[in-house]
């Protein structure tokens, strides 16, 4: 649905006669496929945002090639605007309107007509639950019943794409988890949707694929899943009730196909290393209840997207 | 056509942004007001020398020159709205639809001639009872006449402020372009006063020609050739004003 190679943006700042220029996004190759919720992550100045608003039409790339929904951008913007839906960083509505006029005209500015525009305008405010305070002025809104109407706005006309730029930033757990679900359920109904975040947990959690980028290039990309296996499998730790059968436990465990590694750590529990701790961890209990020993407790440990991040920048997504 | 369509669904949305704000509404209309109370006393002593004998002459020289002033004025300030919705995300929000660029800025341009409009009524009104006279085929040319001085202003506001996208400059920058514009037009302060060196710059400035078309409109001489030249010259002015904008708007709004 999104296809870009070598997509740059540089940015020129002129001060007193000298121009330094920032490679916000320095070549990226993404590939989203249709219907599926796909996360742009990265820290602050990453250049999420400046790839965004290059895919949605709103800044003229440097080079590189792209196409969305089968339009191509450089070519043909104004078709690439017909299938798409975008929702900025801070949103955008008028104060003195309420949230049905702005869903009338943002349908009608995508050429719809004035009935179809109204239908659809109280089907938005319908899905999006926004009857409460529809015909309120936007002035009054809180920052979830904002957000929820700049969702709204964005897929009004129901496009084929939706680019989404940092949707749920500034919002507390419960409209968090509402936006998700809103999201998720557009994926649904068919829309491919292309996201930004900077939150670990939402790309993990909501996202179908996650690009991770720093300094404007692709750090790697995948699902949340592959990303975090590619690091270096997953962690099981053993607790077994005798302490002093450990090294025998961790002698019987090495046998094991399913365990990479296995080492007796000064607490007296066992950290094996595996490739998937879901089917390691039954195979781990039957070895030892086979060898005798018997087992307290025992956990798995799953890499984290900061993991992969640290992995392969050297710095962690949470401190940068 | 769809210039056209979009064109109207811009309007409407500004017009009805202006409904919704009363205190707007309030000031636009109070502004012509107070420069009708408040230059009144004034008007036959500084208007004696372009041969205004009676208090109605004096209103029949001045009120078409504050038209051209309001006009001229009000259209220039404009773009310090636009900046507003620039800075707040809806006019991103416009640009990802495939809604025409020149309908952005006709759209705004035209809702600001209806302003116009309003508070010249209301300025024409107040100033029948104190000698103002003007027949309707008149008055209407007068009309076609401010509108096109108010789309001139209001679209060079919209493209000055998509140039230099920040309101302390466009602050400045239009202060200092409508002080002199205004001043060599004649509008408030005859011309007539001004050293001949004054009058010649001022032939080249089209507001003054608009000036004195609109004072033979209201003086009754719409076959005056003052008045086709200023209609044509504002057209062509006015033209050339939006081109430019919508370029700008084109490029910047792209
Ligand atoms: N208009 C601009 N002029 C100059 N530099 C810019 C401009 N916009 C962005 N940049 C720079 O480009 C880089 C990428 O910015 P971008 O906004 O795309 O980052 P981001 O990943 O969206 O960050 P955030 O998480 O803070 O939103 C940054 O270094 C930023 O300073
Ligand atoms: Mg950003």
């Amino acid at each position: 649905m999104i296809e870009t190679s070598g997509l740059r943006k540089s940015y020129r700042t002129g001060r007193r006669g000298r121009t330094t220029t920032v490679d916000a996004v320095a070549g990226l190759d993404l590939h989203v496929a249709e219907g599926e919720i796909f996360g742009l992550l990265g820290p602050n100045g990453a250049g999420k945002t400046t790839t965004l608003r290059m895919l949605a039409t709103l800044l003229p790339p440097d080079g590189g090639a792209a196409t969305v929904a089968g339009a191509d951008l450089f070519a043909s913007p104004a078709e690439v605007r017909r299938s798409i839906g975008y929702v900025a960083q801070g949103g955008g509505t008028w104060d003195e309107v309420t949230a049905r006029e702005e869903l009338v005209l943002q349908a009608r500015m995508h050429g719809l007509g004035k009935a179809e525009a109204q239908a659809r305008a109280a089907a938005a405010v319908d899905s999006f639950d926004l009857a409460e305070y529809a015909d309120r002025p936007c002035r009054g809104y809180s920052g979830g019943q904002r957000r929820r109407l700049d969702l709204a706005l964005g897929v009004v006309h129901r496009p084929a794409v939706l680019f989404l730029d940092e949707p749920t930033s500034g919002l507390d757990p419960a409209a968090r988890a509402r936006l998700w679900a809103e999201v998720r359920r557009l994926r649904d109904a068919g829309t491919t949707v292309f996201l930004t975040t900077h939150y670990l947990d939402e790309a993990d959690a909501l996202c179908d694929r996650i690009a991770i980028v720093d300094g404007g290039t692709l750090v790697a990309e995948g699902t949340p899943a592959e990303l975090k296996r590619s690091i270096a499998g997953e962690v099981v730790t053993v607790g077994v009730a005798e302490p002093h059968l450990a090294p025998k436990a961790a002698e019987v465990l090495t046998t094991q196909e399913c365990v990479r590694g296995a080492e007796v750590r000064p607490d007296g529990t066992l950290r094996l290393s595996v490739d998937t701790g879901e089917s390691a961890m039954p195979q781990v209990m039957r070895a030892l209840a086979g060898a005798g020993i018997a087992t307290a407790t025992i956990a798995l440990h799953r890499p984290t997207l900061d993991d992969v991040f640290l992995a392969r920048t050297g710095r962690s997504l949470e401190e940068s | 056509m769809k210039s056209l369509r979009d064109t109207w669904l811009v309007f409407q949305r500004h017009l009805l942004l202006m409904a919704r704000s009363p205190l707007q509404i309030f000031l636009g209309v109070a502004q012509p007001v107070v420069y009708l109370a408040l230059f009144a006393p004034l008007l036959k002593p500084a208007l004696a020398s372009m041969g205004a004998g009676t208090m109605a002459d004096a209103y029949r020289i001045y009120v078409p020159g504050m038209l051209v002033a309001l006009a001229l004025g009000g259209g220039l300030y404009v773009g310090f709205g636009l900046l507003a919705e620039l800075g707040s995300g809806v006019i991103e929000r416009a640009r990802v639809t495939p809604v025409s660029r020149v309908a952005l800025l006709l759209g705004r341009s035209l809702r600001d001639v209806v302003v116009l409009a309003v508070q010249a009524a209301v300025i024409i009104v107040l100033a029948i009872p104190l000698g103002l006279l003007v027949r309707v085929p008149d008055l209407l040319l007068a009309y076609l006449l401010l509108a096109l001085i108010s789309l001139t202003s209001s679209a060079v506001s919209y493209g000055l402020a998509l140039k230099v996208g920040n309101p302390d400059v466009l602050g400045q920058l239009v202060n200092n372009l409508a002080q002199p514009l205004m001043l060599l037009s004649g509008t408030l302060l005859p011309l007539a006063l001004a050293p001949l060196w004054l009058r010649r710059v001022s032939d080249w400035n089209p507001f003054s020609w608009a000036v004195t078309g609109m004072r033979e409109l209201f003086a009754g001489h719409p076959g005056d050739p003052a008045v086709w030249r200023s209609l044509a010259l504002m057209a062509a002015v006015a033209l050339a004003a939006l081109l430019w904008s919508a370029r700008r708007f084109a490029r910047t709004v792209r």
